[in-house]
């Protein structure tokens, strides 16, 4: 049974590199934790970094929440129609958006947006040696390179969500009231009566907070971790967008399950 | 000194975040939880809660004056007791009726309190004695289908 036995070693040798990386990315996380003083002693380097990752994000992230607010509009009012409550299309809309859609669908966009980019940034910059020349210069790469991307990303990550939520509710507001013409007064109080700052809008924002720390440490791990060649570049930015997407979907479970449990 | 304009953008991209939360919070959302800081407990025992949830309206007249905080099987007695956060500002008698209504035919359910005329008012921790159960409809149609029934009997 000798090619059992190389399946069986290569699934144990699949199974253990997962876990190392793991214990890896975890050591990763503390240390740019640890030296995250100089991010913020240093504020230029941080905003040039929400620069790259936040403001250079601002056009996708408003248009796409602009056009699922405008989908959830149409769809939303088809549902409700067959029910005779086309007024409740405001809460619908915002409920769906703040709670759930907004930092989820920015999340995904903000990992294919900004988080690659900075994968692709660290890699290359691995892969040309600069990371070790910093190193022999006494600069740590991680307090230097590292960090910076790091929290521009954690920072950036809620007000980008923040803004796809406010864009969709215009979005269906546009559709639903000016298009449609479902009562402007009905579509806003409506609204207003059923989502709560603190329950709704404030859970919303943990949420996108947790998917920032989340996203950002990927990017910069798997930037950081990639083998210093074109190729282990690239595969490096495929598994940014893989692992984030993954990531963001069983968090958003998770957190859900923790914040929305059993009332409604 | 391209730091200047980066700092515009930087600037500018916080400002539009900000700008959509206070959107998010003032319009979309109405604060009302921030509103109801200082609240009383008041609690109330129904023999049958309907489909009464827990951060439920509490009405007055029509008008939104607390959340429901909690509700809870008594064990002893088999009721359901319901607890209550009021406005601080309103102050309701010791007579005041407790009912739960649905908004609607669909709507949610909610509690409303209808006042009485005692002069003395309810504290916070104190339990409201006159309640009504919610109207299940079931129970309703089947009353009415047994009258029916009976008034075509006496009509032989």
């Amino acid at each position: 049974m000798p090619n059992l036995l190389s399946v069986i070693r290569r699934l144990g040798h699949a199974v253990v590199e997962r876990i190392w990386r793991l214990g890896f990315a975890a050591r990763f996380f503390i240390a740019i934790l640890k030296y995250s003083g100089a991010s913020f002693r240093r504020l230029p380097l941080t905003l040039r970094e929400i620069y790259f990752s936040g403001v250079l994000s601002l056009l996708i992230i408003l248009v796409s929440g602009l056009f699922v607010g405008m989908v959830l509009g149409l769809q939303g009012f088809e549902t409700l129609q067959r029910f005779g409550s086309t007024e409740a299309l405001g809460i619908m809309v915002a409920l769906s958006l703040t709670r759930e859609l907004g930092p989820v669908v920015a999340g995904l966009l903000f990992a294919s947006r900004a988080g690659t980019s900075v994968t692709a940034e660290i890699g290359l910059m691995k892969a040309t040696e600069q990371l070790k020349a910093m190193d022999m210069m006494a600069v740590n790469p991680i307090a230097r390179v590292v960090a910076p991307r790091f929290w521009g990303g954690v920072f950036a990550m809620p007000l980008l969500a923040a803004m796809f939520s406010a864009m969709g509710v215009l979005g269906g507001w546009l559709i639903g009231v000016v298009f449609i013409g479902v009562d402007d007064g009905a579509f806003w109080s409506q609204m207003q009566a059923g989502v709560d700052w603190r329950y709704d809008i404030w859970n919303g924002v943990v949420k996108s907070f947790v998917f920032g720390i989340a996203v950002s440490l990927i990017a910069v791990f798997e930037g950081y971790d990639s083998v210093p060649t074109a190729e282990g570049v690239s595969r490096a930015i495929t598994r940014t967008v893989v692992t984030s997407a993954l990531t963001i979907l069983a968090l958003d479970f998770v957190l859900t399950s923790f914040m929305f449990r059993g009332t409604s | 000194m391209n730091r200047t304009v980066l700092d515009l953008w930087v600037g500018f991209f916080v400002a539009l975040g900000v700008a959509a939360l206070i959107f998010l919070a003032l319009k979309v959302g109405n604060l009302s939880s921030a509103r109801l800081s200082e609240t009383y407990v008041l609690h109330a025992k129904f023999d049958n809660i309907g489909g009464l949830k827990v951060r439920g309206p509490v009405k007055s007249a029509g008008v939104v004056v607390g959340r429901i905080s909690e509700i809870r099987l008594d064990p002893a007695t088999y009721e359901a007791v319901v607890t209550m956060n009021v406005d601080g500002r309103f102050q309701f008698p010791k007579d005041t009726f407790a009912s739960i209504y649905t908004a609607g035919l669909l709507g949610e359910q909610y509690v409303g309190l209808d006042v009485g005329g005692d002069e003395k008012v309810l504290k916070s921790g104190d339990t409201i004695a006159k309640t009504q159960s919610a109207v299940v409809l079931e129970k309703m149609i089947s009353q009415f289908l047994f009258s029916k029934a009976a008034d075509g009997q006496d009509k032989k």
